[in-house]
């Protein structure tokens, strides 16, 4: 039996990377990428701390958020499918439209 | 055994979540973020969640990940590294690596099931899966969580249409 702790630290270190991925890459697609693997930290922590607790309601939870992910992604890539259409570039730092 | 698991699977995840955010190419970064999710999928086993671990994979490594595949590919973001010397090495790595992981995941799931050494085993009744238990508590008491949740996808659909729609 693996302490939860050692997965709690595991989850930190992969949500940290996302983040780390979202100010360091410049793509939309990316970070895209980076923001479902900081959700994919999150899933991990509920698992391990529903297994804590002896529920298993967590897991339902895992359930929601990976269909959250999944309407997140489908919607993102539309938004990034049209903004390339209108910019013809994906970098984050040309689409400043609503920068002021 | 379960701790070798444990330490195999999260330095690999590690590492290929490391490589996701540094390679420029973003088809790289998406094939290593597949990896990265099927070595998460055994960890969820090892924590007893074996119906997740196959929605992750099915969902994540399988449906997320097309979607986004397809979009690069529409996009021809690719150009830079066909031009660049050694694409073979990453795809290489990324296949091997991600064959191994679903193999450890099959013998996972069938070493638990087999020595009926499940980490839900508390949570479940005797007899009974983590799928039944789950779905169990899904029907009942997270009823209306989840019918909203369906309406959620459908807006989602009708949304990534009217986005992604060609307007003339």
């Amino acid at each position: 039996m693996i302490d939860t702790t050692q997965y709690l630290v595991l989850a930190a270190v992969l949500f940290s990377l996302g983040v780390a991925g979202v100010f360091i890459r410049r793509n939309a697609i990316v970070i895209f990428m980076c923001i479902e693997l900081m959700l994919n930290a999150v899933n991990l922590t509920f698992l391990a701390l529903s297994r804590n607790l002896g529920k298993i309601d967590g897991q339902v939870f895992v359930f929601f958020i990976m269909t959250v992910a999944a309407a997140e992604a489908a919607v993102g890539l539309a938004i990034i499918l049209s903004l390339y259409r209108r910019r013809q570039t994906l970098n984050v730092d040309e689409v400043n439209l609503l920068k002021w | 055994m379960e701790q070798v698991m444990f330490w195999l699977c999260g330095i690999i995840a590690i590492i290929f979540s490391l490589m996701m955010i540094l390679k420029r190419n973003p088809v790289h970064s998406a094939l290593c973020l597949v990896v990265v999710f099927v070595s998460l999928a055994v960890l969820y086993v090892l924590l007893g969640a074996e119906f997740l671990a196959a929605v992750q994979v099915i969902v994540y490594a399988g449906a997320i990940m097309v979607l986004f595949l397809f979009v690069i590919m529409l996009l021809n973001l690719d150009q830079e590294v066909r031009s660049q010397g050694k694409p073979r090495l990453v795809l290489k790595t990324c296949s091997l690596v991600g064959t191994g992981l679903v193999l450890l995941l099959l013998l996972t799931a069938g070493g638990f099931r087999a020595a009926g050494v499940s980490g839900q085993q508390a949570l479940a009744p005797a007899g009974t899966g983590n799928t039944r238990a789950l779905a169990e508590l899904l029907f009942t008491k997270y009823l209306l969580p989840f019918e909203v949740t369906s309406v959620l996808l459908l807006a989602a659909i009708v949304g990534a249409i009217v986005l992604a729609g060609k307007k003339e």
